[in-house]
């Protein structure tokens, strides 16, 4: 997806995924081969950064089309980036659509396996997949906050948060709000409101991927329902350590049997 | 005092009436009151572009000047036309009582 978004070349696509696992990744990782992982991400990264100028100088030097680079390269406000200014916007494209959308597809893989009453009420009607796509998404929350720098003072809660102060919204927390969202502790796919949610964030700044990501977890969905009758979680999953990411190392699961598909 | 009153019209036809306070967007209305049809995926800050309406005849004045932020969104929308607006950026005054507005066929 995000290859086609850059129109990156497709042979070498995997970049992507390791860039984006080494950007994020800690020590435990097992990603790392010496102690110094900190100067081997760095690295990785300008290799990444040195990738993408080539891809720049091409599409800088080509009339303009409607990839994500060459974007970059001809529009106003962006063709003039240093080169650590173009590295930390690719790194959000890359990491924002990688691993968030990942860990969310494996969440409602087990979110079905938890709740075999919702995956019965999807599985006699699939029209209610956006809106189940939505409450998994919610429900996972594959980001657990981001940060803000307030611009102004301002009083939250009885508290003061001052102008300049450094500030975490925790997307997890007000997901489960039960103040804002009725038994958020529960999976239940067919909510009244069920985009009502803060895990792309809001304002401004909220998640750019939005639409994509909603886009490919309802796409996931619609080939997983006629071609899998059953998709069984073998064991409790294994979580990634991270304060930001909400997400999984591993989650075995095994497809008993498969449907056969008329050929398309 | 009236209170003012929103009408949407939803692609398809039905209307819903809507009592919104004045200071109010005609966003927050839609979405407080589960109007369907209005996105609004930021929240109402004039920065996505799913808030789309079109503003029925006669009462585009009463809504105000688009700020060149709007217009530059308005850019990312479906079916934009000269009676465009993000419903974020109207703010309900009692001027706008009895304002009509009817929603695109989808918000993106």
């Amino acid at each position: 997806m995000l290859a086609t978004l850059f129109d990156f070349p497709w042979d070498e696509r995997r970049k992507l995924t390791r860039w984006s696992d080494i950007a994020t990744a800690g020590p435990e990782s097992g990603l790392f081969l010496t102690d110094d992982y900190e100067t081997e991400r760095r690295m990785e990264l300008f290799g990444c950064v040195d990738y993408f100028t080539r891809l720049w100088n091409e599409r800088v030097n080509a009339p303009p089309k409607g990839d994500l680079v060459s974007l970059l390269a001809h529009g106003e406000a962006t063709r003039n980036m240093d080169r650590m200014e173009y590295l930390g916007n690719l790194l959000l494209l890359i990491i924002g659509g990688n691993d968030t959308t990942r860990n969310t597809m494996t969440g409602s893989i087990l979110a079905m396996n938890q709740n075999p009453d919702q995956l019965r009420k999807l599985r006699e009607n699939p029209s209610l997949i956006p809106s189940m796509v939505s409450e998994t998404i919610r429900w996972q929350t594959p980001l657990s906050n981001m940060r803000r720098t307030a611009t102004q003072d301002f009083k939250l809660g009885g508290k003061l948060i001052r102008k300049g102060d450094k500030v975490l919204i925790w997307y997890a927390s007000g997901n489960r709000d039960e103040k804002a969202i009725e038994n958020p502790e529960a999976y239940i796919i067919h909510r009244e409101r069920p985009r009502n949610h803060l895990s792309f964030g809001f304002g401004i700044h909220r998640c750019v991927g939005n639409r994509l990501a909603e886009l490919q977890l309802r796409i996931l969905w619609e080939e997983i329902l006629p071609r899998f009758p059953e998709i069984r979680v073998l064991e409790e999953p294994r979580r990634v350590p991270s304060v930001l990411i909400r997400g999984y190392a591993s989650m075995p699961v095994v497809i008993p049997s498969r449907n056969a598909m008329r050929a398309r | 005092m009236q209170v003012p009153k929103v009408t949407y019209i939803e692609h398809h036809g039905s209307e819903h009436v809507i009592e919104l306070k004045n200071g109010m967007s005609v966003r927050e209305g839609a979405v407080k009151n589960g109007v369907p049809g209005i996105d609004a995926d930021c929240g109402g800050a004039c920065a996505c572009a799913t808030c789309h309406v079109y503003v029925e005849d006669g009462w585009l004045e009463l809504t105000g000047a688009k700020t060149a932020m709007e217009t530059s969104m308005l850019d990312f929308a479906e079916n934009a036309q000269a009676n465009s607006r993000l419903s974020c950026q109207i703010k309900i005054t009692d001027d706008l009582d009895g304002l009509v507005v009817r929603m695109p066929e989808s918000q993106h």
